[in-house]
């Protein structure tokens, strides 16, 4: 095993965290290798959701290190500081703003990627940030959004919401994407869409950490599979070793959902 | 040190009246969700109430007075006077007491109206639209209020047994320490309400089940209880309590239209201060604040910092919110 | 609800901005048609208008409501009377100083307030606000005259004015270079202030800027995630806001160079906030609407008196003439505010939209498809493609 940190985008250690009694997460460690895909499944309540929140700041884990970019993310990092360094992130329900065109929608975190956590420009025209104009536009063409990119996000649906706030987090580069059950709540030629497009953005060479229901999803995706149940990481593997664990059976037979 | 004990004493009282409305405040936002900018207008309406009690109790008629001979002199005489004599003259010395009879269920009434008639439709809009139809429903009340009775103060009197003061310091081998009675009742007046309200949350089933509401709205509402209807209750309760505040202060400060404004911004200083959505925060906070203003109302003081009184609650709350942003005892 | 920030073509701002100028220019010729046509009165179309549009790049692109611009209305004004008795009765310096103290002011009660957001932020604006007029009614007295309110006096040292030989006659007005700024010459003034807010406003409406406050009202914690640091853009567009009210305080003073503290009461700041909402929040034009429609109303109603209303239902039997003065007394007159809180509760209880979003309605009920697809979000065709 080269172990060598350089290879790793993202390091988790020894991170534990408690909600009142409950031990949301126990001593996770994982490590998230450069330009792979990985995946994290395992039952509902099992830790998945909150083991990204504390990789972008949503919550302080109580003990352990979050190392990304040789910085440690739970030391008091903001979480536009954390996105500065480098991590975007999709939301289990779409985070967009409603409020404004789907076009502007994509322009915004343009603009935090080239100018940063605050720029002052209230004389400059917005017709006039023509790179980002055009930036926008076309990564909402290759995705098939381009048509009526000039209407309210908040009347997309559920799925093209989903879909747009990927394109949101797309247009930043990060070095590290986190995706949040990037097809729940789909239909099913919804859903083969968004595996398609993932496929393509793996392609790119960009590192992403995947919590997926959908194991369709996650075996036609991921390069590497986490399982976490009851806050502990039970079994880590390629995708082939993951299927015919004993532990990950027992852990999924024992909840009603697969 | 007498100079200390009664500067805690004056700041007590005025804790008291900030306590009380700043309980009800958030009573109403911890159960309802709703930041009630009319909420000081109940507590200005309180002590209307007295003002109408009182000018109910002394309507009156000219009557010749007999004590002047060498002309026909005319003086207004009470129609309470003139049926009941002394009895009467009683009834009306005793105005604010009954004041607060009246109160109750004039102030549960208008609580309820309230609800049910403009904040009900206001739980699913934006915080910021409840703070404007309340804020608005504020200077409606306000102004009715002005038109009815005038811009200026009224002054109100407490009854004649307890408009003295009494020597409280003696009980406490101090000297110089004079109080008025009526601050002392209406400290008492205050913990006994905020008494009355803490008993009825935590002794009552109705009690437990608002405490739960106020914590997980969701879950009591899964539980199948009608949690609506318990809460427009609360929010009769929260106005009669600031009903009664009011009716109580009237001897201290003789109400004008615009009290209720001047109190509510200083309520919601200490509802931030205490923590919002914490009932016993609300309280402490109320008394603190009142206790800290009079303390820098002294003189000795404020020849140092001058003006300090005039912003002192205000000093305090920037620096709770800059040190301890959920307040004293606030949980988020 | 309200409108998109769009990146319109250049074209159409030009527009925009050359119909407006020249709206706010003939204001004397159209206001004597509906019989406004006086000068302190389109003033004060001018100055309130100036008022909401900046209170408007804050609550209505941000959504934070705050309840204490009043208070540097209040600043505004006493900065400009003491640079009236300490400088000169030029009235650059004085606008100018009025812009900065504002400007600072709401830097101080912006940083502070701005760390809650919410009903918190409301409640602290309008907390510092009630202490600024409390502060100034008593301790500040030296600075602020108290009750009398703070005033131009002949022997004030006006070190500028005498260094130049420049000397008072007559009482002291405001003045533009040897224009002594009353009457009309007030009006024009206020005026170019005014077109020159506008200007800023829409700049800002057009701009990246103004595009990511109004998506910090959109959805906060995606802003956060999306590595943007929110507090310095709200504060920065408080601290515009700011000085727009300082500007509109100043220009009070100008047209009538007396400064009180009960400029800076919360019903002045709640007075904005309707004049905002009954336009329209967060559109270009509502807030000036709002704040001329106001005024305009206020001016009418306010000078009826009994008199007037007896006069007004004397056509009907006189039972029923009574019953309608009856009802009606106590929303004239003096009870202008009662009426004042009444339409705030029925705007915001059916109308959130303001006047802007009624025009809406009615030309979209009236004018077909055409007015159909105007949508906000269609509406941003332009200029994009």
């Amino acid at each position: 095993m080269s172990n060598g940190d350089n290879d790793f985008v993202l390091s988790i250690r020894g991170v534990n965290k408690t909600f009142g009694g409950l031990q949301a997460l126990s001593d996770i460690n994982l490590n998230i290798e450069k330009g792979k895909v990985h995946a994290i499944i395992g039952p509902n309540g099992a830790g998945k959701s909150t083991l990204l929140n504390t990789c972008i700041g949503l919550l302080t884990p109580d003990s352990g290190s979050i190392t990304f970019g040789g910085k440690d993310l739970t030391k008091s990092m903001t979480p536009h500081a954390i996105n500065q360094a480098g991590i975007s992130r999709v939301f289990q329900t779409p985070q967009i703003f409603p409020e404004l065109s789907i076009l502007q929608n994509v322009m915004i975190p343009a603009f935090a990627k080239r100018d940063g956590a605050f720029s002052f420009n209230p004389l400059k025209a917005l017709r006039e940030e023509e790179g980002i104009l055009n930036e926008a536009t076309t990564l909402l063409d290759d995705l098939g959004m381009g048509e009526g990119a000039h209407h309210h996000a908040g009347n997309l649906s559920r799925g093209n919401k989903r879909r747009l706030e990927l394109a949101m987090c797309l247009i930043q580069h990060p070095k590290l994407l986190l995706l949040d059950e990037p097809t729940a709540g789909m239909a099913r030629h919804d859903t083969n869409r968004t595996i398609e497009l993932l496929k393509k953005i793996k392609e790119s060479g960009m590192t992403k950490v995947i919590i997926e229901h959908d194991m369709h999803v996650v075996f036609s995706l991921a390069d590497r599979i986490s399982v976490l149940a009851q806050g502990a990481i039970i079994a880590e593997g390629t995708p082939d070793e993951i299927k015919g664990h004993p532990k990950v059976r027992e852990a999924y037979l024992g909840s009603a959902e697969i | 040190m007498e100079a200390l004990l009664l500067q805690v004493l004056n700041g007590l009282d005025k804790g008291g009246a900030y306590a009380l409305i700043a309980l009800g405040l958030t009573l109403v936002f911890g159960t309802l969700g709703v930041v009630n900018f009319a909420h000081g207008a109940l507590f200005m309406l309180g002590a209307f109430v007295a003002v109408s009690v009182q000018n109910v109790l002394t309507i009156s008629k000219k009557v010749k007075d007999e004590s002047i001979t060498f002309f026909d002199a005319y003086k207004e005489t009470p129609y309470l006077e003139i049926w009941w004599g002394d009895f009467g003259s009683l009834i009306i010395d005793f105005s604010v007491p009954i004041a607060i009879l009246v109160a109750i269920p004039v102030m549960l009434l208008i609580g309820l109206a309230m609800e049910r008639g403009l904040v009900r439709h206001f739980y699913k809009r934006e915080h910021a639209d409840q703070i404007l139809v309340t804020f608005g429903l504020a200077i409606v009340l306000q102004e009715i209020v002005k038109a009815n009775f005038g811009a200026n103060p009224i002054p109100i009197s407490a009854p004649d047994a307890v408009a003295g003061s009494v020597d409280i310091g003696s009980m406490f081998g101090l000297t110089g320490v004079v109080y008025p009675w009526w601050r002392i009742l209406y400290l008492c007046f205050s913990l006994a309400v905020i008494a009355g309200v803490f008993a009825f949350l935590h002794m009552t089933t109705f009690g437990m089940v608002v405490r739960a509401g106020m914590h997980d709205r969701e879950t009591v509402g899964l539980l199948g209880i009608d949690i609506q209807r318990r809460f427009t209750i609360v929010f009769g309760l929260a106005a009669v309590v600031a009903g009664l505040a009011g009716v109580m202060y009237t001897p201290i400060l003789p109400p004008d239209y615009h009290m209720g404004m001047d109190f509510l911004v200083l309520s919601f200083v200490v509802v931030v201060v205490g923590g919002m959505g914490s009932l016993p925060g609300a309280v402490a906070a109320g008394f603190l604040l009142g206790i800290l203003q009079s303390f820098f109302s002294m003189n000795e003081v404020k020849q140092y910092l001058p003006g300090i009184d005039q912003i002192i609650i205000y000093l305090v709350a920037v620096i709770i919110l800059l040190v301890r942003p959920r307040g004293l005892m606030g949980k988020d | 609800m309200h409108q998109i920030i769009t990146p319109s073509s250049r074209g159409k701002d030009l527009s925009i901005l050359l119909i407006f100028i020249a709206v706010v220019l003939t204001a004397p010729l159209w206001g004597s048609l509906i019989g406004a046509g006086y000068p302190d009165l389109l003033q004060k179309f001018a100055i309130f208008g100036l008022f909401a549009i900046g209170y408007n790049l804050l609550f209505g692109l941000t959504g934070y409501l705050s309840f204490g611009h009043a208070a540097f209305l209040g600043v505004g004004s006493y900065v400009t009377v003491w640079s009236f008795k300490l400088l000169s009765m030029n009235v650059i310096p004085a606008v100018m100083f009025a812009v900065v103290f504002s400007g600072i002011f709401a830097l101080v009660i912006g940083f502070l307030s701005l760390r809650r957001s919410g009903i918190y932020f409301s409640i602290l604006t309008l907390a510092f606000a009630q202490m600024s007029y409390n502060l100034a009614y008593s301790v500040l007295t030296p600075i602020t005259n108290g009750e009398t309110g703070l005033r131009v006096l002949r022997d004030d040292p006006r070190v500028i004015d005498n260094a130049l030989g420049v000397t008072l006659e007559g009482s002291p007005l405001g003045d533009l270079f040897g224009i002594t700024l009353t009457g009309y010459a007030g009006f024009y003034f206020c005026a170019a202030m005014l077109i020159l807010g506008f200007w800023l406003s829409l700049k800002i409406f057009r701009s990246p800027f103004g595009m990511k406050l109004v998506a910090i009202k959109s959805n906060q914690t995606r802003m956060e995630y999306t590595g943007f640091n929110p507090r310095p853009y709200l504060l920065s567009a408080f601290v515009i806001s700011g000085m727009y009210a300082g500007l509109a305080g100043s220009l009070m003073a100008i047209t009538d160079p007396l400064a009180g503290a009960e400029r800076m009461q919360w019903t002045a700041s709640g007075e904005v906030v309707l004049m905002t909402i009954l336009g329209g929040l967060g559109t270009l034009f509502g807030p000036i609407l709002g704040a001329a429609t106001i005024k305009y109303f206020e001016n009418i109603f306010s000078a009826i008196n009994l008199q007037v209303l007896e006069n007004t239902f004397a056509f009907m039997p006189e039972w029923l003439g009574g019953i309608m003065v009856t009802i009606t007394r106590p929303f004239v007159g003096e009870g202008w505010h009662l009426t004042l809180g009444v339409l705030f509760m029925l705007i915001i209880i059916f109308m959130p939209g303001g006047l802007i979003e009624g025009f809406r309605r009615l030309s979209r009920l009236f004018g077909g498809k055409k007015a159909a697809s105007e949508t906000p979000a269609a509406e941003s065709e332009g200029g994009v493609k």
